[in-house]
């Protein structure tokens, strides 16, 4: 593992590269790679590929090389390149490639396993009322006493009530799973236990008093049976307040921060236990936070790379590595130093604002100009001018070519355009002109960047989460618990606070002490 | 209207400049108003702002907001009480001996304006006077 965290140091400079270019890279290795590649990389070991000889830029012509890899003589002038060179696929890359993987298999037999206990249990508690009631009819019908209204009014209610319960459990319990979760819910396993304790201890009983005795009083044993399904239903109240209901009133507020820039968010919820918070909040997460985006955050890493770069540490006392002292040396340095970066800063973020300004106000003149040449045909209409009417789509295309550079330029400058494709811009135009939306409605898409839902599942960087916790992920939260969200590219730490207990106090007023008086300062001219 | 009469001699520091009135000691001012007729009417010239049944907040002239005093609060130019001295702002204290500072607005405009007294005296403080004073004291 040594080699692989070598290759990770060697890497940390690339890591940085925007997700554009890194899919660039791993697509023009791939096209080099003349093995087929299928998703094997769940091996996180270092990629060993053989080509043609290494003359090429570093972000070269990835598409062009494809054609000249057919080269005949290749078995001579091939060269072994290791996991240091710029062409194999980067240790994030091999681990996004495993964790994809990771996605389809693996952690789905513990999910199927809890689905078939919970539904045999199910079943046999179910079939269990029916078959207290049956056994004495097949096994000792003879000796039964008989009893005749009262068991049949039984034999009713038991009905009702066996179809009352499987309608709650229907409603309460088979839904599609939303959502992996690393443990167990401490809730359901200690409600399935306690139904089969239960069941089980009812089966007891009626085994060793009721089957080995061959008890004659039949509507004593139907009684049993009633009591049973009474008791399943406390039991499925007991379910519905323990699941759904204890977590609906709000104690605790959530502070949701991205680790990248600071976006944060606050959430209410209930008593619940720390994996299912954190299943709240990235619930929340798609549909609240702006996308992350990458591009957006090269602009500081320049600023904290060049506040460095120009300080330089020379040991002039002799040999020995302190590397505390140099870092204090270089912190002191750089506070003494007078440098006018914060001057840049403003300037350049002035600049970029205007910028920005002034692109966006060409994009919405060249937005409404083009809508205005779209008119909506009328049924009555449709019939006269058969031959220029066109279907949403093409409409669409009618009109885009007109505001598409002022769009594509506009994307380029708030670092969105990789987001969108013209396919996609396409499609969204068609939707707004049959949804007779304007110009205005179809631009609140591309002027701020938007929720993580929005867009593709490919761009949006956060598919597989991790929750890193002090505390155990299936206790409860507590005032001052701090988990993380972590993914591959950013993380979202949660930051867990009390609502305060409220003391609130009532005064009463009595309608008629509202009274007023004058405020005079006249002045008098004497 | 009648010559002034001296009651007491009329100070030639009234109208002097704030170093000159540094040596008095105490901060109040006596001023003497010859009323001036107008037709039926014996003008004073300058109006008032303040008494025991208005809203000492909204005084822009007092220092402390809850004085209830009566204030000058505008000077005619040329009138009568600019000639004799008074300056906006001032608060009179007395009225001819009659007390001003406990008065209401309606009680001090009549005390001001009897028809058979053709001069009052006034005894007022003024601010600059108090600030004045309590600097030469404090040096």
């Amino acid at each position: 593992m040594s080699a692989a965290m070598d290759t990770e140091s060697t890497y940390s400079g690339y890591s940085h590269y925007s997700g554009h270019s890194k899919k660039a890279h791993r697509q023009g290795s791939r096209d080099r790679h003349k093995s087929p590649r299928s998703k094997d990389g769940s091996r996180s070991e270092k990629s060993v590929t053989i080509q043609t000889p290494p003359a090429e830029p570093l972000l070269g012509n990835d598409a062009s090389r494809a054609e000249e890899g057919q080269d005949d003589n290749w078995g001579e002038t091939t060269t072994a390149i290791t996991g240091t060179s710029e062409h194999s696929i980067s240790q994030e890359d091999i681990a996004r490639i495993s964790k994809d993987l990771e996605d389809s298999i693996g952690l789905d037999c513990k999910r199927y396993l809890g689905l078939t206990v919970a539904a045999v249990l199910g079943l046999l508690v179910f079939l269990t009322p029916i078959a207290f009631i049956l056994l004495p009819q097949i096994l000792w019908r003879e000796d039964l006493e008989p009893c005749g209204t009262v068991c049949e009014g039984l034999f009713i209610s038991v009905a009702f009530k066996l179809l009352i319960l499987l309608i709650g459990t229907w409603a309460l319990f088979f839904r599609q799973p939303k959502a992996d979760l690393p443990r167990v819910f401490v809730f359901r396993a200690l409600l399935l236990v306690l139904i089969f304790l239960f069941v089980f201890s009812y089966w007891l009983f009626y085994g060793v008093r009721i089957l080995d005795s061959k008890d004659t009083n039949y509507q004593g044993i139907v009684q049993y049976a009633v009591s049973l399904v009474d008791a399943l239903l406390f039991i499925h109240y007991l379910a519905i307040v323990l699941l759904e209901l204890r977590q609906l009133q709000p104690t605790f507020t959530v502070k949701v921060v991205r680790s990248t820039d600071g976006e944060s968010r606050y959430y209410s919820l209930g008593h619940l236990s720390i994996q299912r918070a954190a299943l709240v909040v990235l619930e929340n997460y798609y549909r609240d936070f702006t996308v992350y985006n990458p591009a957006l955050l090269t602009a500081s890493k320049s600023r904290a790379a060049k506040h460095m770069a120009g300080l330089k540490v020379y040991n002039v006392d002799g040999p020995g590595n302190n590397a505390s002292g140099q870092s204090r040396a270089m912190i002191a340095a750089a506070a003494r130093r007078r440098d006018s970066s914060h001057n840049e800063l403003y300037y350049e973020e002035a600049d970029h604002e205007r910028r920005v300004k002034k692109r966006r106000a060409r994009l919405v003149v060249a937005v409404e100009e083009a809508f205005t040449h779209i008119k909506r045909l009328q049924a009555e209409e449709q019939q006269k001018a058969p031959g220029e009417m066109m279907d949403p789509r093409e409409a669409a295309q009618a009109i885009f070519p007109s505001m598409a550079r002022a769009l594509q330029k506009y994307l380029r400058t708030t670092r969105q355009q990789q987001y969108h494709s013209m396919e996609s811009i396409l499609q969204h135009l068609s939707f707004c002109i049959t949804n007779n939306m304007t110009p205005k409605a179809f631009l609140e898409r591309y002027l701020n960047p938007g929720p993580t839902l929005q867009y593709d599942r490919d761009r949006w960087f956060s598919k597989q989460w991790t929750l890193i916790s002090e505390e155990a992920v299936t206790s409860g939260l507590q005032d001052g618990v701090v988990f993380v969200l972590k993914c591959l590219d950013f993380s979202l730490v949660v930051n867990v606070k009390k609502i305060p207990f409220i003391k609130l106090s009532e005064e009463f007023i009595d309608p008629k002490s509202h009274k007023f008086v004058l405020r005079l300062q006249s002045e008098t001219s004497v | 209207t009648a010559a002034p009469r001296a009651w007491p001699p009329r100070r030639p520091w009234l109208r002097a400049g704030l170093g000159q009135l540094l040596a008095r000691t105490d901060t109040e001012q006596r001023i003497e108003i010859h009323k001036l007729r107008q037709g039926d009417n014996l003008i004073l010239g300058f109006s008032i702002g303040g008494g025991i049944d208005q809203d000492p907040t909204q005084n822009p002239f007092s220092e402390d907001k809850t004085d209830k005093g009566i204030y000058v609060t505008r000077v005619t130019q040329g009138g009568p009480a600019e000639v004799a001295g008074l300056q906006i702002g001032d608060k009179i204290m007395q009225v001819n001996g009659w007390d001003m500072t406990m008065v209401t607005h309606d009680q001090a405009r009549k005390r001001l304006t009897k028809r058979n007294e053709e001069v009052v005296r006034l005894l007022v403080t003024r601010q600059s006077l108090q600030k004045a004073v309590q600097q030469s004291m404090m040096s």
